[in-house]
């Protein structure tokens, strides 16, 4: 029955994208029809709808749809991760950042990688042995469930919803560019194939989706790295001699610039990046697929590798692009007025591959960029729904005493609505700055989810009162910070000076909830307060050695 | 777990031992890890042209470069290195606990 809907769903869609390009392709927008990449598009859904319909009869029981019953290996969870992690906003943004910027591009690479370490050092085992499906078990673990788990559930909705905005954004442009497609169209199709594979395959399709993708994209990108590297005979002194060359900005675009202007910018921005990693749901959720803590560190350590790699081959991707893109002898791939790219900066990765393989590469690099998002939106998908149906659902409201069945079925209604929504938001915020959105994510990640997260694992006298009060204090300032900022206040509202004049308030932020989890716990006398500092002993001892943990698999 | 399970695991010295050269591990590793981070954060906030400045006079590689890769490859050699320690030592020492658990509790 699923296997009739799934190819039905398939031959409609292939028949709708085919007729809406060809009508486009006429003439109507100014970019062509891309066949190569439309096909190469195509294969890669037809075979994840595949391996969803495999997922799907393997996904029965609620531990299969939140971890893939725990099934999967280090190895596998790292790759997964790393596909998270190696969004359009970094494949496409970070290239574009250095082809416009230069070395300013490596320093937003940088701080989305050091987070890793942190991450391992401090959070992925004590997670892993604690928690069963969400982060918000752990911080639930001693603490009162419902105020807590609605919070956590709270942070990561907000998260997970404007990661999901700036996803949708990026592929509806990118497919206008690459497919000749409408935008609304290519949304409304992002959106319903992100619904099949997580309520159909749950974790594990997400996860395999996640796996292929970030293997086509190291592969592609490796590709397209070491054809820039031959240009210049393997040097990198080469490169950089002609891109100054060509750059408008010369020699400037070899060191640190424009990009944060002021001192506690550079430091928040660095906040941001380094602890938003660590309160990202959809990361987090990650930790619980493996059967353990060792295959638990596994996992950071392959994503680090694999995401440290890509990493240092945008930067040779952004470089590469200055002098093969912007310094084409033709100047085929810039806009009319002769300065920027078609299609803005974000597509500097792009039309790179282009320049370096032709039609065909294009096609494929075009089809493994919509690839990510697509595998991006699964990921955060699922860990929205299972904010709405663990923590809120079956925890908060119903208490526990709710059948997985039941559980189930709101998980996969919460996938339909999250993905109505996503669809409904990334039409209304086209014209929205995705690097904004993203960033303000990481800030509301860093600033409510994390300080919580950590207190609960590592400090004994946190209660109720003290996480709940400080969880919604990080999260408030954060989004009060951001909108009396620069972005919004001026730049979305039309103000003329902002009330705050730093972009990125983490630096404010993240401190103010720390002290007000501090402050609201120490005065908190109560008996629950005494009892969350009874319990704590025995929760150490769990998520120090994962005594007492069944396991993620728990059939 | 019981009160006075806790209170046996706590008081087991491999516990402590475990425990102890664990954390010990981590923090350090973790502040390693935030200084070299925030070291080059405050470069780039406070003098850019530090990283700026040509490695030699012919070329046009600045010292940012080597320092960026760097600071990915020793985040990369960080977690090498805790994973390693971990999956080895800390896990034996885990285990060799929870063997003595179990006796305990037969």
């Amino acid at each position: 029955m699923l296997g009739r809907i799934l190819s039905l769903f398939m031959m409609a869609s292939m028949t709708v994208a085919f007729a809406a390009g060809a009508d486009l392709g006429e003439g109507t927008k100014a970019e062509e029809l891309n066949v190569p990449a439309i096909v190469m598009f195509f294969i890669f859904v037809a075979a994840t709808l595949g391996i969803t319909y495999w997922a799907s009869k393997r996904t029965k029981s609620a531990s299969d749809f939140y971890t893939a019953g725990g099934g999967i290996t280090g190895t596998q969870n790292g790759t997964a991760i790393a596909g998270d992690y190696m969004s359009a906003a970094s494949f496409l943004g970070i290239t574009g950042m250095v082809y416009l910027k230069g070395y300013d591009g490596l320093i937003f690479s940088i701080g989305f990688l050091v987070g890793w370490p942190i991450i391992l050092f401090m959070i992925s085992e004590q997670l892993r042995n604690l928690g069963k499906y969400t982060f918000a078990d752990v911080t639930a673990y001693r603490l009162k469930q419902k105020p807590v788990r609605i919070l956590a559930a709270l942070g990561s909705i907000s998260v997970v919803i404007l990661y999901l905005i700036a996803q949708m954004v990026g592929a509806g442009k990118l497919i206008e560019i690459l497919f000749g497609l409408d935008y609304e169209f290519a949304v409304v199709l992002v959106g319903i194939l992100m619904i099949l594979y997580v309520a159909f395959g749950g974790m594990l399709a997400t996860t395999w989706v996640q796996i292929i993708k970030a293997v086509l994209l190291l592969a592609g990108t490796t590709f397209m790295s070491i054809m820039v590297m031959a240009k210049f005979g393997f040097s990198f002194d080469a490169l950089f001699t002609q891109a100054t060359q060509i750059h408008a900005k010369g020699v400037e675009i070899m060191s640190p610039g424009g990009l944060v202007s002021d001192p506690i910018s550079a430091i928040s921005l660095g906040i941001a990046l380094m602890f938003g990693t660590a309160g990202l749901p959809h990361i987090l959720m990650r930790f619980f697929t493996v059967a353990d803590a060792k295959e638990a560190r596994k996992s950071v350590f392959v994503a680090t590798g694999l995401i440290g790699y890509f990493y240092v081959l945008t930067f040779i991707m952004g470089f590469g692009a200055i002098v093969l893109v912007l310094g084409d002898p033709a100047g085929s791939y810039l806009a009319a007025d002769g300065a920027t790219l078609k299609g803005m900066n974000n597509m500097a990765a792009v039309w790179l591959a282009h320049a370096v393989g032709g039609d065909y590469f294009l096609g494929f690099i075009s089809a493994v960029a919509f690839a990510t998002i697509l595998a991006v939106v699964s990921g955060l998908t699922l860990a929205g729904a299972s904010a709405i149906s663990h923590d809120l659902y079956a925890n908060a409201f119903a208490t526990g005493k709710v059948d997985e069945k039941k559980e189930m079925q709101v998980s996969k209604m919460a996938t339909i609505a999250i993905g109505i929504a996503a669809i409904f938001f990334g039409i209304a915020f086209e014209k929205q700055n995705i690097a904004f959105v993203v960033a303000l994510a990481f800030t509301i990640a860093a600033s409510a989810n994390f300080p919580v997260l950590f207190m609960s694992i590592f400090w004994k006298k946190l209660t109720t009162r003290g996480a709940v009060i400080g969880g919604y204090i990080g999260l408030i300032s954060a989004l009060v910070l951001v909108i009396l900022g620069p972005v919004v206040w001026t730049q979305i509202l039309g103000n003329e000076t902002a009330i705050v004049p730093y972009k990125f308030p983490a630096v404010f932020s993240v401190p103010v909830a720390f002290i007000a989890i501090w402050f609201f716990s120490i005065t908190d006398k109560s008996d629950d307060a005494q009892r969350c500092i009874d319990e704590f002993d025995a929760q150490d001892i769990r998520c120090q050695t994962g005594i007492g943990s069944n396991g993620a698999v728990a059939h | 777990m019981t009160q006075e399970q806790v209170q046996q695991i706590k008081n087991n010295p491999k516990y402590q031992k475990l425990v102890g050269t664990r954390s010990k591990f981590a923090w350090t590793l973790t502040i390693i890890m935030l200084v070299v981070y925030y070291a080059f954060i405050l470069f780039i906030a406070f003098s850019p042209e530090t990283l700026g400045t040509k490695i030699s006079p012919e070329g046009m590689a600045t010292w940012g470069i080597p320092v960026g890769l760097a600071i990915i490859i020793f985040a990369f050699a960080m977690t090498g290195l805790y994973v390693r320690r971990a999956n080895g030592e800390f896990d034996g020492l885990l285990n060799d606990l929870k063997n003595d658990i179990e006796k305990e509790m037969n």
